[in-house]
């Protein structure tokens, strides 16, 4: 069972292949399943800390201030001791709430950021669900979420929270198409949905320099729909501070704020990953058609540190977005996405189908 | 099926209704404790009804039951952003009743503390600004700068905002000696950070789009409704009392009385920033230019005015600010009134907000630079 930090798939087939050896069909998946499980709840519950503390110090940064200093190193712990007072704050539930649905919302949004992060590949061999569609499943899970901000508004009986949920669910349905429309931009010029097919298509350049013009714009294109769909500045229309309080979270508090808090910062990972991995190459490191030389001492570099350093490089860009921007009105939102972006990558789509036929592309 | 379509063409269970949303007192976006009842359709605001009172103290009563000077100290609790240019208006109402030629060392020295107020409360009302539109960045932009004038505030006179630094017939202390420095190393320094702003905010794309054409605000409305200040200048009122009653050392300025014809949220925007670089040029010709002599002239230790009403007007950073005093000759008045620039510009709101969105009432408000306690005193 050698540890291998370049390939992954060993270190997990070996597993596999032990449980299996050990224990009973039955056994063996329901242990696996915990074992995923967990490390996918580890992962989330640490990066979704990382994050916040990334945000603090990104915003910091271009507000002139240091951000938090005093917990722990440089201010390292502080979300921790954050997330331990969420954890203790009593859950206040206003009194003419709708019970079930009011308590359920929180969940839904949650899972559909769990559910999506089961697609995406980490490293080689560090993926849990690796099929045909991989894409069309992440689009359609990660638009179930839409549904937990819905009716967390509808059930709080606050006005404020109806009017944030409610523009949340024309702004992200919106969206949903420019994202789905870039990223079959890609899939045309890729041929395939499969993660790993995608990632193995970009060994001699990454997409965004092989597909020409039309993949730059559909990166931007999804840079602009994934800020909006994860209802971040300057599309924070569902939870403007200024105009709505906090719009459809306006009333939770403690454990369950905390999971639309977490899952915020999961969906804006899972955007960063997802322009990272069909984009940007993923995991796969920086290569050059023909320049052997360079392509091998990139090669040092370990895959997942690849993937992490893309992903961050994206996720700075948002962050980089909401520092520096105004909000949108709700109207102009609805206008950028059904005027321009839809127009531009419905014309994008069809330059790239005619660069992948006429093959004009490196 | 039948029964669906009787719902959705027949029956009104499906209609759209008017609601109202109460907004305040305890909201983000109204600075204070405004409470507004906003009536919306879906995010179109029909109509607003502002409600105040929630941090009303009762000044002008209290006024009674004091003395002038003590006067001077509540005024700079009503709007804390001018609390200079409130204290100088009562200052300047009862030099004016007793008739008392203040020295021109002081008209020099109120006029700079007048401007940097006024600074101080623009850049406040920038970073305001920028936030309620959800740039959260400039807050620090500007907090930043005004961190400058408030030092300079704190060593001329001890205090930060709200300053007390007039007295009927002069300022309470000298200038400090390291006050003329510290202010012209301040012009310089924010004659570099202005451009800053623009760039950071009034540049943007989104910002553009957020503030042209949206609540607009008429000549005759604003006439009407007696929007003074920068919010009424950008309507095309010209009002200020700078250079249409001048007072202190302002008949001895070069300076422009910016006024904007658009009338929208955007000119509001325009004319305090360019007022910022008109009130720097102001700074800029008095600070080198301070006379010498008595920092303020002996007045009797209790004041009493003559028999009568009296009235003097200031230009604050939100418009017009107005002391009424009727005096029976006692040394406390008979009655204050105060005319708070507020007040007026709070109720042309409604008239500006309605037909837009939520968001552009947000907008609009800021644009109007609220100070609540000014509004309930």
């Amino acid at each position: 069972m050698g540890f291998n930090f370049y390939d992954f798939t060993a270190l997990t087939h070996n597993i596999h292949v032990g449980l299996v050896e050990g224990f009973s069909p039955f056994m063996a998946t329901t242990l696996e399943w915990v074992i995923v499980g967990t490390a996918y709840l580890l992962f989330v519950a640490l990066f979704g800390l990382l994050l916040v503390y990334a945000e603090r110090k990104v915003c910091a940064a271009f507000q002139q201030r240091l951000g938090p200093m005093r917990v722990g190193y440089w201010g390292l712990l502080q979300t921790i001791a954050d997330f331990i007072k969420l954890l203790m704050k009593e859950l206040i539930m206003p009194r003419k709430a709708d019970r079930f649905l009011y308590n359920l919302a929180p969940f839904i949004v949650i899972i559909a950021s769990f559910l999506a992060i089961a697609v995406i590949p980490f490293a080689p061999g560090l993926q849990s669900l690796d099929f045909d569609i991989g894409l069309f499943y992440l689009t359609s899970v990660s638009s179930v979420g839409v549904i937990g901000i819905l009716l967390a508004g509808w059930s709080s009986n606050n006005k404020y929270s109806l009017i944030g949920a409610m523009r949340s669910g024309a702004q992200i349905l919106s969206y949903e198409l420019s994202v789905s429309l870039s990223l079959l931009t890609m899939i045309v010029f890729a041929g395939s949905m499969q993660f790993s097919t995608i990632v193995e298509g970009q060994r001699d350049g990454w997409y965004l320099f092989t597909g020409h013009i039309p993949s730059l714009v559909a990166f931007i294109v999804f840079l602009i729909a994934g800020t909006a769909e994860t209802n971040r500045g300057p599309f924070d229309l569902a939870e403007a501070e200024s105009e709505l309080t906090a719009g459809f979270h306006t009333e939770y508090s403690g454990i369950k704020f905390a999971f639309f808090f977490l899952a915020e910062y999961i969906n804006l990972f899972i955007i960063s990953a997802v322009a990272a991995t069909v984009f940007l190459g993923g995991w796969m490191p920086l290569h050059f058609g023909h320049l052997e030389a360079f392509n091998h001492a990139m090669d040092v570099i370990p895959p997942l540190v690849w993937f992490f350093l893309k992903v961050f490089g994206v996720i700075f860009i948002i962050m980089w977005f909401k520092w520096t921007f105004p909000r949108l009105r709700v109207d102009q939102i609805l206008t950028l996405e059904w005027k321009y972006l839809l127009p531009i990558n419905l014309i994008n789509i069809l330059l790239m189908a005619f660069i992948v036929l006429t093959k004009f592309h490196f | 099926m039948s029964e669906i379509k009787e719902v959705m063409f027949n029956s009104d269970r499906l209609a759209t209704d008017e609601y109202l949303v109460n907004m305040g007192p305890q909201h983000p976006s109204t600075h204070g404790v405004l409470r507004m009842l906003v009536k919306l359709e879906g995010e179109k605001v029909l109509n607003i009804q502002p409600h105040i009172g929630y941090i009303h103290s009762g000044i002008e009563k209290m006024c009674e039951a004091i003395s002038y000077p003590q006067i001077i100290h509540l005024t700079d609790r009503m709007d804390y952003l001018s609390a200079h240019m409130n204290n100088e208006a009562v200052a300047l109402c009862v030099e004016n009743a007793l008739q008392v030629e203040v020295p021109e060392r002081v008209k020099y020295i109120r006029t700079i503390m007048d401007e940097l107020a006024r600074l101080a409360s623009h850049q406040l009302w920038w970073c305001v600004m920028g936030m309620d539109l959800g740039a959260l960045t400039t807050f620090f932009y500007g907090l930043r700068d005004r961190e400058m004038i408030l030092d300079i505030f704190e060593e001329t006179c001890g205090a930060r905002l709200t300053v007390n630094y007039n007295l009927p017939g002069g300022v309470m202390f000298d200038i400090h000696p390291n006050f003329q420095k510290r202010v012209k190393d301040f012009v310089t320094y924010f004659r570099t950070k202005l451009p800053e702003y623009d760039q950071l905010l009034s540049g943007n794309v989104i910002f553009r789009e957020r503030t042209e054409g949206i609540g607009h605000l008429s000549l005759a409305d604003a006439i009407a409704y007696g929007v003074t200040g920068p919010s009424g200048r950008a309507s095309g009122f010209s009002n200020d009392l700078r250079k249409h009653q001048p007072y202190s050392a302002y008949p001895l300025v070069k300076f422009n009385e910016i006024i904007d014809h658009r009338c929208d949220t955007l000119a509001r925007y325009e004319v305090r920033m360019k007022e910022m670089y008109e009130s720097l040029s102001i700074i800029e010709q008095l600070i080198d230019n301070i006379p010498e002599g008595d920092y303020a002239v002996k007045m009797k230790s209790v004041i009493k005015l003559p028999e009568g009403e009296f009235y003097q007007r200031v230009e604050t950073a939100r418009g017009e600010f107005g002391v009424y005093i009727v005096s029976d000759g006692k040394k406390n008045p008979y009655r204050v009134k105060f005319r708070s620039p507020g007040f007026s510009n709070l109720f042309a709101l409604n008239k500006m907000a309605k037909g837009h969105k939520i968001a552009d009432l947000v907008a609009i408000m800021s644009t109007l630079d609220l100070v609540i306690p000014d509004i309930d005193r």
